[in-house]
């Protein structure tokens, strides 16, 4: 009797059909394959994110036994319900909602930043919108441009809230939300300040979810191409973990596909003149950071450690914990430091002068802009990074350029700063880093070989995981929290005095780099991520070398010229200090 | 004071101070239309009168909330005398007090007089305003002091409440108000008893009452003057409804513009506390309960129930899509009955009198009294309280006295911006919910605009979506882009840039913008214009065609050449020799009305 209970029979366009209660009728379509239009409507099922706010209206149906029209997104289906989805009444009404969001829209899609990649323009051609019926005013705000990483146009704001979604709930940053009434009504910061003016972090996921152009990443191609066609500039690009895994869904690959001899060849036919990779420079990191927290245990200091390779993260520590700052590790992020020794070792070597070289890194996050222009990360005046841009942005150079990315051979990065072990390849996930810090830290503290690299108890991708890792005497307590939200509680709890972690690895983006605000829109559907971090996985099992300390030219690069790990240079160039923010 | 049981109520009842412990009473209005008319000066001034003739032992003053009559504020009444003054001013005073307080001779000229009639009214209970209504939510208005707890004890003040908690289990007191046929005084109409029922139903130790008390409608302010004039039922009636539903707190909404109603509220609080009628252990029973105000910052949309919860949970006032209802998932996600002033003040005395005699009055699904606010074209402005079945006639030309100059009533707008008009055929139609449903029109929280023969309706309505234009929250795109769309239009009409299609654009939009929006506020944003084009298209019809008139013009019949017309013409457009027909040069006219105003035999064509 209980099973039955459970389910709720209804029709949809007079197909009958059992569901669990608590369904949605968007949801219950779906089963029978019956296709209704979604616009505000989000769901990232593998992250417990589903953005329900019903605000859109262009997906309402008709319930045949009240005659009303209700939006499938949001209403629960009950025993007996009859939905007619392709009534006049129900067609007109999201045809109409849909014109009306249209009326309000600069309609500016040719030179639009989200142009073919837009969820209001793929709607209104299955609409098949061909005049807007109730023109008039239209919305007039100044573009945002202040930030590093975003760039916010509220002109083309669809008041979905998606953004509002992932910042508030997902994030718990809460620097958006709805402003003014009526017709003035929008998404916007409190007081509509500039996104450089509140605790915003940069992270993008914003920006990951807008359906439209409203949020994009701020646009650094311009002086990418500006840099590679000065005759008196060097200029240098590195490459981050998760990019590889996800630029082939720009051209057409299935996600998950690793291209990373690609990317080196289509960015060598950009001209530029050094292609790193930054998983060198995660390795590098994994010495630093393990050295440090070898040091931090067994010499007492404060525990945990939190990992610091993550901008939005370190963001969002200054505005929200600025009462923690000694718990994040001091190492910089990899391609900070790839970037400073650019600019020092390997000028060095080669004999340039360090104010000639640029370094762009290419970056699955929105984030890492802000970043670069951190007044912290810079060596005697010079910016470790001088130009980031995003998997997006990359992918448009190529075309830009007229490179057909599927056609482009194999080539492999550039020799000085390009080696890198499979540890730096997880660098792009969730639980990757840790993983990686624990293969060196495992063989730091007992001295003895690790046999077993796969620490799959540090896998998966819910929001907050735990785990127990023996080191010899030591069981180091492991933490990872992935989404600002789920951050948020293991700060709280290392606040409260209650963690009982050593380490605890964050990413701000659900996933981690590989669902970054940087990568190709996933468009809600969350496998295209898991996808991603299988590719990675699998890249670092197929790697000969799996622990960061294995690899042959860092050892190189301590020996000729860091010194030692942790050592005086070392510290001088690759760590770096915190600051107090307000929280706004 | 403390109250620890039924009989400290009793006992504290029979020493409270009374009105037949003085020879005279003195009322004088101090409910806000009033104030504004400087009513609290007033009471200074008879204080110091009295002080001053050392007769404070025999006359005791008393700062009452509203009359009702607020066209004729400020209001003094003198009791056991039954003398109502209307509109006295602060230099009529000395002579009250030197006449009729000393002398016990009446002022004749503050008497009222009602229109075209020569008898002065001494009693409110002979004017033609009050004679028709019936006070149950206003019965203490205008009769007591309402930041004196006493004076409601008097009045039977919170024997209610101990009733409730002496003789009734909780789901005696539900029935009796389901029973009584109370239903929702807010808009909705939906039966009380029933969604305290429902409230009590859910499990849960954690639930809440809330007060709405976000009264929006332009022009309405019934719960206003029942929490100016006696905020003790109000607080009393929540208790009840705590005790029914299971429930321990109680939160009263209040936008913070309402600055009379909120002070007199936080007093009311503060006595009911000390006195212990608010606390743990009310009249020594199991039951506790606390209210707390909270204060919100005036947006229309927070009157919706679920967009009051957000705005109260601290949130930005947006409504959520209902199922789940408050009664299931409300404040801070438990159990809320959210119920309007007007609603809570019924229930003390539905309690006291019975279920029985509050379901006698009324209709036949409409039961007990409503409280209308009086505005626009009509002589008496202020606030009614009428049974239900009343009709409009009734209202208006009995009670309001029909129009100030006697012209023509073409319709009343009720409901507010989300009603429609009923038009001068329906006034004979009894009031009740389901009566204003079947015209296209709701009971709304009670607002009445009357309008006369020279109301343009196309104005009007584009009057009604500007204001929920303006106070839509934005979060739907019908509400929010939709409702602005149809004011365009609206305005291009007006402005006679409109073309006839433009009517099936408006109307189509309307239902599109009732069929799809999110809240209540959506649903009902386009009814004023609905309403008007379907009782007035040739209104409509005219500005779409572009044949409406909007000069004035002159009848060369009637004219009789006086030039008066021409010389109060601000624009020098009107022409004619003396004793001639003058006429308008319609290029120039700006339309001002000041050659009608003038013409002393009605020449003038109005547009």
């Amino acid at each position: 009797m209980k099973l039955i209970d459970k389910m709720v029979q209804l029709k949809i366009n007079d197909i009958s059909i059992n569901v669990e209660r608590g369904t949605t009728v968007l949801d219950a379509a779906k089963k029978i394959g019956v296709h209704i239009p979604t616009l505000c409507h989000l769901n990232l099922e593998d992250f417990g994110v589903v953005n329900k706010s019903a605000s859109c209206r262009v997906c309402v149906v008709e319930d045949e036994n009240t005659g009303k029209l209700i939006p499938s997104c949001a209403q629960e289906v009950y025993d007996g319900m009859r939905i007619q989805t392709d009534t006049l009444k129900a067609v007109m009404g999201r045809r109409t909602n849909l014109e009306l969001l249209l009326s309000n829209h600069p309609n500016e899609c040719l030179t639009c930043v989200k142009n073919l990649d837009c969820e209001l323009q793929t709607l209104a051609h299955e609409l098949n919108i061909k005049e807007i019926h109730y023109q008039g005013e239209k919305m007039s705000h100044p573009i945002d441009v202040t930030s590093f990483g975003i760039t916010k146009d509220t002109n083309k704001c669809i008041m979905c809230k998606r953004c509002v979604t992932m910042c508030d709930d997902i994030q718990t940053v809460g620097v958006l939300g709805g402003l003014k009434r009526g017709f003035d009504a929008v998404v916007a910061t409190a007081f509509h300040l500039d996104l450089n003016q509140t605790s915003c972090t940069y992270c993008g996921q914003c920006v990951s979810v807008c359906p439209t152009g409203a949020l994009a990443e701020t646009n650094d191609s311009p002086k990418v191409w500006r840099a590679l066609n000065d005759p008196t500039k060097h200029v240098i690009v590195q490459v981050a973990p998760a990019v590889r895994a996800a630029i082939g869904e720009e051209f057409g690959y299935e996600p998950g596909k690793i291209l990373t001899g690609q990317v080196v060849s289509g960015l060598r036919r950009l001209g530029f003149h050094q292609i790193f990779d930054t998983n060198f420079a995660a390795d590098l990191t994994i010495i630093e950071e393990a050295t440090e927290l070898v040091d931090r245990i067994q010499n007492n200091k404060t525990l945990p450690m939190l990992t610091s390779c993550c901008p939005a993260w370190v963001q969002f520590i200054e505005h929200q914990f600025p009462d923690l700052l000694d718990v994040p590790s001091s190492c910089k992020s990899p391609h900070e430091m790839l970037g400073v020794l650019a600019k020092t070792y390997y000028a060095q070597v080669n004999n340039l002068d360090s104010k000639n070289i640029v370094m762009v890194s290419i970056m699955p996050c929105t984030a890492k802009k802000a970043e670069a222009a951190r007044g912290e990360l810079n060596k005697d005046g010079l910016s470790d990074v001088d130009y980031v841009i995003t998997t997006r942005e990359l992918a448009r150079m190529f075309k830009e350029a007229s490179i057909d990315f599927t056609k482009l051979p194999n080539d492999e990065f550039d020799n000085l700063l390009g080696e890198s072990t499979g540890a730096a390849a997880i660098f792009g996930t969730t639980g990757g880093v840790i993983e990686a810090a624990t293969r060196t830290a495992y063989e730091m503290i007992t001295g003895r070989e690790l046999k077993e690299v796969d620490f799959k108890q540090l896998r998966g991708i819910e929001g907050i995981r735990e785990a127990k890792v023996k080191l010899g005497d030591l069981e180091l307590n492991i933490g990872i929290a992935h989404g600002l939200g789920n951050a948020r509680k293991l700060l709280q709890d290392i606040r409260d005095g209650k963690s009982h972690f050593h380490a605890i690895e964050i990413m701000a983006c659900p996933g981690g780099c590989i669902g970054g605000g940087g990568q190709p829109y996933h468009h809600g559907h969350t496998d295209i991520l898991l996808k991603r971090q299988k590719a990675l996985y699998d890249l670092d099992a197929s790697m000969p070398r799996r622990k960061s300390h294995e690899n042959e030219m860092l050892i190189k690069l301590y020996d000729d010229f860091l010194g030692k790990p942790g050592g005086h240079l070392a510290h001088d160039l690759l760590h770096t200090t915190y600051s107090a923010k307000e929280r706004i | 004071m403390r109250i620890n049981n039924y009989n400290d109520l009793v006992e504290w009842k029979k020493v409270c101070p009374r009105k037949t412990d003085y020879k005279i009473n003195v009322l004088v209005c101090n409910g806000t239309s009033c104030l504004s008319s400087d009513s609290e000066m007033l009471a200074k001034l008879l204080e110091k009168e009295m002080i001053e003739r050392n007769l404070k032992a025999d006359i005791r003053i008393i700062k009452t909330g509203c009359f009702g009559f607020c066209g004729q504020g400020p209001i003094i009444k003198i009791e056991p005398d039954d003398v109502t003054y209307v509109q006295v001013k602060v230099e009529d005073i000395s002579e009250i007090v030197e006449s009729h307080l000393v002398n016990r001779i009446v002022v004749n000229r503050l008497l009222y007089k009602e229109p075209n009639q020569k008898e002065l009214v001494e009693q409110s209970s002979g004017m033609k305003f009050y004679k028709k209504q019936m006070r149950i939510a206003l019965r203490n208005c205008g009769e007591i002091d309402p930041e004196n707890i006493e004076d409601y004890i008097v009045n039977n003040g919170y024997f209610a409440l101990a009733k409730v908690l002496q003789e009734y289990t909780p789901d005696e007191v539900i029935k009796i108000i389901k029973d009584s046929g109370l239903r929702g005084r807010g808009g909705g109409g939906f039966n009380t008893g029933l969604k305290w029922e429902l409230t009590r139903k859910v499990p849960g130790k954690e639930k809440y009452i809330v007060c709405n008390a976000d009264e929006g409608d332009p022009g309405a302010f019934m719960d206003r003057s029942i929490l100016e004039g006696d905020p003790h039922s109000v607080l009393e009636a929540m208790m009840i409804a705590g005790y029914a539903i299971g429930s321990n707190q109680g939160l009263i909404y209040i936008r913070a513009e309402y600055g009379v109603a909120t002070d007199r509220l936080y007093k009311a609080i503060s006595d009911a506390k000390e006195a212990g009628l608010i606390g743990k252990n009310i009249f020594g029973t199991e039951f506790s309960f606390d209210i707390n105000i909270k204060l919100g910052a005036g947006a229309f949309v927070c009157g919706e129930e679920t967009a009051l919860i957000r705005s109260m949970e601290g949130f930005r006032g947006e409504p959520n899509k209902k199922p789940p209802f408050p009664s299931v998932q409300g404040f801070r996600g438990k159990p809320t009955s959210v119920n309007n002033v007007e609603t809570f003040a019924n229930v003390p005395a539905i309690i006291l009198n019975g279920s029985k005699w509050f379901s006698s009055i009324g209709t036949e699904k409409s039961k007990g009294t409503k409280v209308f606010a009086l505005a626009g074209q009509i002589r008496n402005n202020g606030l009614v309280e009428v049974p239900m079945g009343t009709t409009f006639r009734e209202i208006i030309y009995d009670i309001g006295g029909g129009h100030p100059q006697g012209k023509e009533i073409k319709a009343i707008q009720i409901g507010g911006p989300s009603g429609g008009v009923i038009t001068k055929d329906f006034f004979d139609t009894k009031i009740d919910y389901e009566s204003l449903l079947g015209m296209g029109a709701m009971m709304g929280s009670g607002g009445m605009i009357i309008m006369d023969e020279d109301s343009d309706m196309v104005k009007i309505a584009k009057f009604y979506l500007e204001f929920t234009q303006d106070e839509s929250c934005g979060k739907c795109t019908p509400c929010r882009i939709g409702t602005k769309r149809m004011y365009e239009i609206l305005e291009n009409l007006v402005n006679m840039k409109g073309k006839p299609e433009d009517l099936d654009r408006l109307r189509y939009l309307g239902e599109n913008i009732k069929n799809t929006s999110l809240c209540g506020l959506g649903q009902t944003a386009p009814n004023p214009v609905l309403s008007t084009m379907k009782h007035f298209r040739e209104e409509y019809e005219a500005y779409a065609y572009r044949t409406k008139k909007t000069t004035y013009s002159i009848d060369p019949k009637l004219c009789i050449g006086c030039t008066k017309c021409a010389r109060n013409c601000p624009v020098d457009c009107i022409e004619g020799k003396v004793k001639e027909p003058h006429y308008i040069d319609e290029s120039k006219c700006i339309a001002c009305g000041a050659c009608y105003e003038a013409c002393p035999v009605h020449a003038i064509i109005k547009p």
